[in-house]
């Protein structure tokens, strides 16, 4: 019970910086039906980014008051944010955009997209240590106890109860933007029937732009919760990206509540099946089936229902 | 000055002539018909009033102001509101949603318009919380004239509302035109239900393959024999 306990929240905490990436493919797929498949450098950029302005501020070895904690992951979250919107717009207006104009054929985006990741991969590369393992300064303890899940001795730690928090808050917020305003109303216009949309008024473009900041913002503090709690490096993104886009399909691509299900659901799944039966020995495959897991469970969701979880989107008309 | 000069404008699709010199206008508070079988450029000669298509050639004014070029999603706050082909209702949104995308140009959307939508189509009223893609068509195209309404339009361009539709629900929709026409707004109508688009309509004009090849008022036309013979005759047979 404790053990799996345990490894629920570490899928939990997983699954909530897989949801906030797939959220960027899946709004991204929402408005263009094109798989951004440089959302996962632009998840790297937000850890950059950050490490870059928190750095500035805190350095190793200080213990910081709870308060002092609170507002360097604030300003964490918001550098991660900030930077990932930036590179996600830069993105869309140099690899997506001039393709729009011409009307190029879905192929010459997915090239494009391929080549800005490598790109942006490579760049960091160079700007920082290439292959190397960048690390936050450690300015509090971040596997400390928060508390003890009554009943068991599962414990969730600092860490863990950050990312997890924020991640919904994040998710909360964006859920209400999408449903309650009008630029979440001109996003959904988009996605549905943009010519339509532009006949209500719409600004396509100006709207694209917007659905890459968002999404590029949620990757970016995804990114800073990522660097914040593992080490990382120029490739970070590869598998967290490849993971939180296959987290998207699971959802159903283009569903922005499936990608939050989709993201939470494939974090949990891939660390408990490894550890089955939660005894502490390791269980019977092992931590280091994770990602396996991950994909046999994709491709057993795709078999059975090929839309995904809460997929309705796909099968709607052109 | 005509409410909509539309001048010898050329519209293309690459290679494609679409439209090949085509001039008529619209005067304020009339019903204009456009008619023409399948393929004449009705579609095209409204996308492209409405900015969703560029002329190549010609010109389009709007109370005497140039507007070709002009994209659709800024022509809008002229107040050129465009029913277009085949509904193109958001499926996934509900019908009070739809009627709010249509006032999108407003910071808020007008709640007297709103309530005179829902009284001129009561239908609405009674799946305002149904998502409407469930809608039958006499109701999604309901819901596109009424959204199209909640934009407060001055030109209203609506394109083929009857189709697809059975005898009474497009007497329905036709009857409502007519209503929104008389409290002010003008009506550029696009059909290939020829007989009663003229019976509504105070002028007409008939494209073929790009070209207008005849105008006059609704009543010169029901009454023209190269009409009764290729397009209300067309409509007995089938
Ligand atoms: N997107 C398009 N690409 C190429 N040709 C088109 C396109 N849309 C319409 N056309 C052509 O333009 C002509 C006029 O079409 P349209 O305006 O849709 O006619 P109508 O509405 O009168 O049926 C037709 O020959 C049609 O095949
Ligand atoms: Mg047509």
């Amino acid at each position: 019970m404790t053990d799996f306990l345990n490894y629920l929240v570490l899928g939990l905490t997983r699954g909530s910086m897989y949801a906030l990436i797939a959220l960027g493919y899946t709004l991204v797929y929402g408005v263009l039906q094109l798989i951004n498949f440089a959302h996962s450098e632009v998840f790297m950029s937000g850890a950059f980014g950050s490490y870059l302005i928190v750095g500035m501020f805190v350095h190793d070895g200080q213990h910081l008051a709870w308060w002092q904690v609170t507002l360097v992951m604030f300003l964490g979250l918001l550098s991660g944010a900030l930077v990932g919107a930036a590179v996600a717009w830069g993105l869309e207006r140099v690899a997506y955009r001039p393709l729009r104009r011409r009307g190029a054929p879905k192929l010459a985006f997915l090239i494009s997209a391929i080549g800005m990741s490598f790109f942006l991969s490579q760049l960091a590369g160079k700007l920082f240590n290439r292959l190397s393992q960048n690390q936050f300064p450690s300015y509090f303890d971040q596997n400390k106890a928060v508390f003890t899940i009554p009943g068991s001795g599962a414990t969730v730690s600092r860490i863990q109860l950050i990312v997890i928090v924020s991640a919904v808050i994040m998710m909360v917020f964006l859920d209400r933007l999408v449903s309650g305003t009008k630029l979440g109303r001109s996003i959904r216009g988009v996605a549905e029937d943009a010519p339509t949309a532009a006949l209500m008024g719409i600004d396509i473009d100006k709207t694209i732009s917007r659905t890459f900041i968002i999404g590029g913002a949620l990757g970016g503090a995804a990114g800073f919760l990522f660097g914040t709690t593992f080490v990382f490096s120029n490739i970070m993104g590869f598998i967290p990206g490849v993971k939180a886009f296959a987290a998207a399909v699971l959802g159903g691509i283009g569903n922005i509540r499936g990608a939050m299900i989709g993201g939470l659901l494939l974090g949990v799944v891939e660390n408990l099946v490894p550890t089955f039966p939660w005894n502490g020995s390791g269980g019977w495959i092992g931590l280091q089936w994770t990602d396996v897991v991950a994909f046999v469970v994709l491709v057993l969701v795709l078999v059975f229902r090929p839309t995904g979880i809460l997929g309705e989107r796909l099968g709607r008309a052109a | 000055m005509s409410l909509l000069e539309v001048d010898d404008i050329e519209v293309r699709y690459g290679a494609i002539r679409a439209l090949k010199g085509v001039t008529f206008d619209v005067n304020e508070g009339e019903v204009v018909a456009l008619l023409g079988a399948n393929g004449a450029g009705k579609t095209t000669t409204q996308k492209t009033v409405s900015g969703m298509l560029r002329p190549s050639l010609g010109e389009i004014r709007f109370d005497g102001q140039r507007i070709d070029g002009i994209p659709a999603h800024q022509l809008i706050h002229l107040g050129i509101c465009h029913v277009p082909e085949g509904r193109r209702v958001f499926p996934m949104m509900t019908v009070a949603e739809n009627l709010e995308m249509g006032a999108f140009r407003f910071k808020k959307p007008d709640s007297t318009i709103h309530d005179r939508v829902i009284e001129l189509f009561p239908r609405l009223g009674e799946r305002y919380k149904q998502f409407a893609g469930t809608l039958s068509g006499g109701e999604q195209q309901m819901l596109a004239i009424g959204r199209a309404l909640m934009g407060k339009p001055r030109l209203l361009l609506l394109d083929e509302p009857s189709m697809g539709l059975a005898p009474l629900i497009i007497k329905q929709i036709f009857d409502i035109v007519k209503e929104i026409n008389e409290q002010g707004v003008t009506v550029l109508l696009v059909e290939q239900n020829a007989a009663q688009a003229l019976a509504l309509a105070d002028r007409g004009y008939v494209l073929e393959t790009g070209e207008i090849v005849l105008s006059g008022t609704g009543q010169e036309l029901l009454t023209d024999d190269r009409i009764r013979a290729a397009y209300l005759g067309e409509e007995i047979a089938s």
